[in-house]
């Protein structure tokens, strides 16, 4: 084994002959300094002048829990869910051709474009339990609109283009030879699916889960027209910030805005270090 | 294992990549498939390791037929010309994953997958790698990983594509020796795909020489090189010249002149005369010889080419001299293939 120079400490990438390092970096800093930061630190210092005492009773009762566990929860539950059915759109979609395709490329990212209130009106008069679908599935005693389970079908929708649009370019560069190399080593098509092409593809599907677990937190359009909002039971936290905001109630607001922030921050920076380590491992 | 392919076509879209190709592997054999591009090399290989399914006709694995089998149950050692290795996965672990995948029943310990894994990796000579990534390896080591990981499953045929295809000049006469090697040394039925002719001639103990979906010959390197049986072999293997001739009295005649070529056996006739640029001799006078006017002399390493022209029909051939032959000095030289082979002018029908 070689000996590699010690890492020393934090040290800035090595720029490149290509000129323009300093300004870019400069300009990044700025700019994120002026579409994030400030507006955040606004956020913090805002529901800073609220105390600690007052903060701390917002934050911590009971309707303010359980809107961040509702909120938190089914962004959870419903990027789950894109990840497997948002891969496997995905590799539908490079893998096979069939009439049609097109359409269906293009319809994937129908829930980028379209108003999210819209698709909330339309999921819920689907699914209303006199909808198309919720009647049909009334019978069966599963109720969809105004639950929780309404919440997550409405961030299925909304985040499905996020896990698709970043696993295809992956999928789309699977080597075919790799496949075929696995099946003549004997490997059954389901062992060269878990154990040769997902492992590849886990990088691009972690960042996908990450992009649409953080949209479906942040989702409010879509999710308030099929919730019911029923506090404790269907409401969310983004909701919970605008009843506040209503009350003219702006610290209490800005507090669950806090939280909401620091656990969405800490989520998706585990996000990011597990994906740096499995970039590691597979690049 | 032997391996017998009996009366192969093979249609891509209607599009014939194959047309009846039959072919004897014997056990222990290291054959190499030699044609251009589109001669349906690629696709007679993928056809015996079962990544395509023949359109008509079988393949045999000893008396078993394989044609039925999956390619998982060929039991067949792949090599790629890009590798395909799993990028994921450590040296090792792309090695021991034939083993891994078995049944429960059949499975190696987990301590024996890396003792095989380790001990194929002395035998490709790169001990000490186990922990690497493919991506921090060189291609020639690459390869030879992907030649160590087809091994690791004991298979019953090695099937290699074009495996020294993306790795530069040096490193593939390195490898060739060493494949030579490896193949002595284990002595698996070895069939690899090539469109290097040196490679083929110098690494296989039969070459199958092949054009557009078709076997054109099956010999050793000697055979060939020197008796190639159609005038596509005479041409891709090696250099080449060719004349139009016209037998008469058993003797070939160029315009109206024997140039002192006797071929009793030969039907009367045009045909088609050929000859390697350095099986000539060279003539002082000229009564029944090849005679042309020097077009271009070219040097090539230790001997020098040079074009003629020949009669009225301007033909032009190349020859090769020694680099200070007084003969090169000439603008008209006299000549007679000391080897040659007649071929009919009309191609035979595909």
């Amino acid at each position: 084994m070689t000996t590699t120079p010690a890492q020393a400490g934090w040290r800035f990438k090595q720029p490149s002959v290509i000129p323009g390092f300093g300004l870019t970096l400069g300009f990044s800093l700025v700019y994120l300094t002026l579409i994030i930061l400030i507006p955040l630190a606004g956020l913090v210092w805002r529901s800073a002048s609220l105390g600690w005492v007052d903060f701390w009773r917002i934050v911590t009762a009971d309707r303010t829990l359980k809107a961040l566990e509702i909120s938190f929860g089914t962004a959870l539950i419903a990027a789950l869910i894109n990840v497997v059915f948002g891969t496997i759109v995905a590799w539908v979609l490079v893998r096979y051709k069939f009439p049609g395709r097109r359409v269906v490329d293009a319809m994937v990212d129908l829930p980028f474009a379209l108003p999210t209130a819209v698709a909330g009106i339309a999921l819920t008069t689907l699914y209303a339990p006199n909808g198309w679908l919720g009647s049909l599935l009334m019978p069966l005693g599963i109720k969809v609109a105004y639950t929780p389970l309404g919440i997550i079908v409405a961030l299925v929708f909304v985040s499905l283009p996020f896990v698709v649009r970043t696993v295809e370019p992956i999928i789309e560069e699977i080597d075919k030879e790799v496949e075929e190399a696995a099946a003549t080593l004997g490997a059954s098509r389901f062992q060269t699916i878990t154990r040769v092409l997902f492992p590849g593809l886990a990088p691009a599907i972690i960042t996908g889960f990450a992009l649409a677990f953080a949209r479906g937190v942040g989702e409010y359009g879509s999710v308030i027209f099929i919730a019911g909002n029923l506090p404790k039971v269907t409401e969310i936290a983004p909701l919970l910030i605008v009843i506040r905001l209503e009350e003219f109630n702006y610290p209490a607001a800005t507090a669950i805005a806090a939280v909401m922030l620091a656990i969405s921050f800490a989520m998706l920076l585990v996000i990011n270090l597990l994906q740096t380590w499995s970039r590691k491992r597979y690049g | 294992m032997e391996v017998r392919v009996a009366n192969v076509r093979k249609e891509f879209d209607r599009f014939p990549a194959l047309r009846d190709v039959s072919l004897d592997i014997r056990s222990g054999e290291l054959i190499a498939l030699l044609g251009p591009s589109g001669s349906g090399k690629t696709t007679l290989l993928r056809l015996i390791a079962g990544l395509e399914r023949p359109t008509t006709g079988k393949i045999f694995f000893g008396d078993e037929d394989a044609s039925s089998k999956t390619i998982q149950e060929r039991n067949v050692g792949f090599v790629f010309q890009h590798y395909a290795l799993f990028r994921h996965m450590t040296v090792a672990d792309n090695i021991g994953f034939g083993l891994k995948v078995r049944p429960g029943a059949t499975r190696p310990s987990k301590e024996e997958i890396r003792g095989r894994a380790s001990e194929l990796l002395n035998l490709v000579q790169l001990s000490g790698l186990e922990k690497r990534y493919p991506a921090q390896l060189s291609g020639g080591q690459r390869q030879r990983v992907a030649l160590a990981r087809a091994m690791a499953i004991e298979p019953k045929v090695l099937l290699l594509d074009e495996p020294f295809g993306a790795l530069d000049a040096q490193v593939r006469r390195e490898l060739r020796r060493w494949l030579r090697d490896i193949h002595d040394t284990t002595g698996h039925t070895t069939v690899f795909v090539t469109h290097d002719q040196e490679e083929a001639l110098e690494l296989a103990d039969r070459v199958v020489v092949m054009s557009q979906g078709q076997i054109e010959q099956i010999g050793t390197a000697d055979e060939v090189y020197d008796t190639p049986n159609s005038p596509f072999v005479f041409g891709f293997i090696g250099e080449s010249s060719s004349l139009p001739v016209r037998i008469a009295d058993g003797q070939v005649w160029i315009a109206d002149r024997p140039i002192g070529l006797s071929a009793p056996n030969h039907p009367a006739g045009d045909a088609l005369l050929y000859f390697r640029p350095h099986d000539i001799e060279l003539l002082d006078g000229c009564s029944g010889c090849i005679a042309g006017t020097v077009v271009a002399s070219r040097r090539v390493a230790g001997t020098r080419r040079v074009e003629l022209e020949i009669g009225g029909e301007r033909q032009r051939v190349e020859i090769e001299l020694p680099v200070d032959h007084i003969a090169t000095q000439k603008s008209r030289i006299a000549f007679r293939p000391s080897r040659w082979k007649l071929f009919p002018v009309k191609a035979p029908a595909n």
